[in-house]
């Protein structure tokens, strides 16, 4: 065991006990919380624990996934189980604070549950619903839980021991052997195998390589890789850092879009922190190895996500893709080899290694080892954020652990059924209902035509047209076309033009035959996923809900009424030249 | 007397937290101090990076994020993304934009707020999801947000 570490670890141990001992508020402060005025609350209950002079300590955490139930407070009593509040206002804290200043156990607020430990006053056991039971955290196994700002509670739940073993105890081999017993694939979209990614960076010559981490995550729908950065950062710099010693890396850059601040927030302190144990930077933990990381943040475009143009975005140009070859792993960020991974498959990498790849590979369904971290999102009565293993069907994960479409009320309570699910970000396409039963694994999705992609999961009940959802996400493509290949930038546009017809009772018979063409087009003359995939939202359409078109072309009218308002979306364009370009011109 | 423009600017350049310099990151930095970017950061950001003023236009031009003439007091953003779509966004902005007198984004006649639309908040599980003045706010309803946005817009007022 590294002496370093030891030291490290006994004082946060130490800090762990501390904290036990005493009342801990925990606030859930991802965005999701803070968008429905958790700041306001947990500013408030640290201002009455003062007032009260209460021996009690309030704090934010991240998003434990269950966005539903935010604001969400829970309440931790020296050897007593975590008691989650739900849906919590200004108008609760009396009560909370309360609880904590008489020692009682008197609730009337709305209680989720417990979590961590027996049941008490019979409330509900969060591990006993299905929002949890049908989970397995690995990479979020500490979000919610965990102060994001404080390395020491990150240590304390065995962090930074996967960092700590591969450099004592491993050699840079070893570790990607691991990784590769582990069967991790790429969590980003593409599924390639992990281990075989980062071979290609070891080959590479030296001395400066890169590992670039692509937190861009521009997709609609899907909040896990920010949701991760905003609750656990150190799980990603952790994993970071452990692939920059299994490829000989010696830097990194964490990549996210500007504006998001809870993750880029969290992720500079974890980093500062980070720096501050030695943890990164030169001689991590009095070894051989070194490695710098920072944030690079990238202005609004979606195209940064994709590999290449996030390296031409880290250097400060314009998010436009490369022509490949050279692969990054050759030619990457500044003209040196890099390597880019998903926040995701990242953050799995400490626990394998502190594991064993054997144990994550007993985890999910044939090739697809491990978990999938989905968002759920949408006409779903339970939206968050789960972690479930690789193997049961997209319909248990709709239906039961999202709860499936809510009722609507209209004077009467209307049951509504789950008719579309638009998985894997706006490229992913739109599926039909009958895609429930398909199985959580990237073939099983592959084969049935879907993409698990980013992993978000957004889910359309029977009031929604399927026109109408289409034209907002090809209107969405052609706004994010960075404008580099004309298939894609003139395709997009006229797609949306075509879309904005059919959906305003104006379109033809012969816009059946027109939309291929121009996809097909599209598909074949541009040089990145956003042009080669732009088609897919109205092909799988057009495969799932051919109906919705016929009945908007021959009958000039939009079955569910979704179509009839005017369709709002952003004019702005990306100026094509790229340069000689001013403000008026 | 307010800073000079110019020595905001190089305050901006010169007090970014990261060690990698870009065209890019000079010009998020700008944008976050002065709300836009002024002609005058573009040259600054060209001599910093040893590069020409096209080039730093030609990177301003292509993120839909900057802007290049004041902003209004308050910035409202609205997702229209998929998620925020299903779930009544396009209402909301029909409402909103009636309500600031709009025909689509851009700023009100009094300068008060500027309405952006967005792609994406990041809060698909609260939608429909818009920003106020930055901070992400959970819409309930058209009626509950046009009462917050007043809300929020007059207490900054006051």
């Amino acid at each position: 065991m590294n002496k370093q570490f030891e030291i490290l670890r006994q004082k946060a141990t130490k800090r762990n006990e501390d904290l036990k001992s005493t009342v801990q508020i925990r606030v859930g402060l991802g965005i999701c919380g803070e968008s429905v005025g958790a700041l306001e609350i947990l500013n408030q209950l640290k201002d009455r624990i003062k007032s009260h002079d209460l021996s009690a300590v309030a704090y934010e955490v991240g998003c434990i996934g269950l966005c539903y139930a935010e604001p969400l407070v829970d309440i931790q009593k020296p050897g007593e189980p975590r008691i989650f509040f739900q849906n919590v206002t200004e108008d609760n804290i009396d009560e909370i604070i309360k609880l904590i200043s008489e020692n009682s156990n008197n609730f009337t607020g709305s209680v989720l549950g417990t979590l961590g430990g027996p049941s008490i006053n019979g409330l509900p056991q969060i591990e006993e619903m299905t929002q949890w039971k049908y989970q397995t955290r690995i990479a979020t196994r500490n979000c919610g839980t965990n102060n994001p700002n404080e390395i020491l509670d990150y240590i304390s739940t065995g962090g930074y021991e996967g960092l700590s073993k591969a450099i004592s105890t491993m050699s840079p081999e070893e570790v990607r052997n691991e990784v590769a017993t582990s069967g991790l694939r790429g969590r980003g979209g593409a599924a390639f195998p992990t281990a075989i990614k980062w071979g290609f960076l070891v080959n590479s010559p030296g001395p400066d390589k890169y590992i670039l981490v692509n937190c861009e995550e521009g997709d609609p729908g899907a909040y896990n890789d920010k949701g991760i950065l905003e609750s656990d950062p150190h799980t990603l710099i952790e994993g970071a850092a452990i692939a920059g010693f299994a490829t000989g890396a010696n830097k990194g850059y964490v990549f996210i879009r500007h504006g998001h601040n809870g993750p880029i927030e969290r992720t500079r302190e974890g980093i500062k922190q980070a720096y501050e144990a030695n943890l990164l930077g030169d001689n991590i933990l009095g070894s051989d190895f070194s490695f710098e990381l920072e944030v690079a943040l990238v202005g609004e475009s979606y195209v940064s996500g994709e590999e290449t143009a996030l390296m031409e975005a880290i250097e400060g140009k314009r998010a436009m893709p490369r022509s490949r070859p050279p692969f990054p792993a050759a030619v990457g960020v500044f003209g040196k080899p890099s390597n880019i991974n998903n926040v995701k498959t990242l953050s799995y990498a400490p626990e394998i290694i502190r594991k064993g790849g054997e144990w994550f590979s007993g985890i999910g369904y044939g090739r697809s080892t491990g978990t999938a971290i989905l968002c759920l999102n949408g006409n779903v009565k339970f939206p968050g954020m789960y972690e479930v293993a690789f193997g049961i069907t997209i319909g248990q994960v709709v239906e039961k652990i999202s709860g499936g479409a809510p009722e609507k009320w209209n004077g009467a309570t209307l049951h509504r059924t789950v008719k579309l699910l638009q998985t894997g970000g706006p490229l992913g396409g739109v599926l039909g209902r009958e895609s429930l039963e398909t199985l959580l694994d990237f073939e099983s999705m592959a084969a049935a035509g879907a993409i698990l992609g980013s992993g978000g999961i957004i889910v359309g009940d029977d009031t929604v047209c399927a026109v109408d959802l289409v034209r907002n996400l090809v209107a969405f493509c052609q706004f994010e076309s960075c404008g580099k290949c004309f298939p894609c930038r003139l395709g997009m546009t006229h797609l949306v033009e075509v879309l904005e017809r059919i959906s305003s009772g104006n379109g033809s018979p012969n816009d059946f035959k027109l939309m291929p063409i121009v996809g097909n087009a599209m598909a074949q003359g541009s040089l990145c996923g956003h042009g080669q995939l732009g088609f897919n939202p109205i092909s799988s359409a057009l495969r799932y809900f051919g109906e919705d078109f016929r009945i908007h072309i021959e009958e000039n009218r939009c079955p569910t009424g979704s179509c009839i308002a005017t369709f709002h979306r952003p004019t702005r364009t990306r100026p094509i030249a790229s340069s000689g370009w001013y403000p008026g011109s | 007397m307010a800073e000079d423009i110019k020595s905001q600017i190089q305050r901006a350049i010169n007090s970014q937290p990261q060690k990698t310099v870009t065209m890019l990151s000079c010009l998020l930095a700008v944008h976050d101090e002065c709300g836009f970017i002024p002609t005058e950061a573009i040259e600054i950001i060209a001599s910093k990076n040893d590069t020409s003023i096209n080039d730093v236009w030609a990177v301003a031009s292509f993120y839909t994020n900057f802007r290049f003439t004041p902003p209004a007091k308050n910035i409202i953003e609205i997702c229209w993304g998929p998620t925020c779509h299903l779930m009544g966004a396009q209402q909301i902005l029909s409402a909103v934009q009636d309500n600031l007198s709009l025909e689509s984004e851009g700023d009100t006649e009094d300068g008060f707020v500027s309405l952006k639309y967005n792609t994406c908040i990041g809060a698909c599980s609260q939608a429909p999801v818009i920003t106020i003045n930055h901070h992400p706010v959970h819409s309930i309803s058209t009626d509950k947000i046009l009462e917050k946005i007043n809300k929020e817009l007059k207490r900054k007022n006051d």
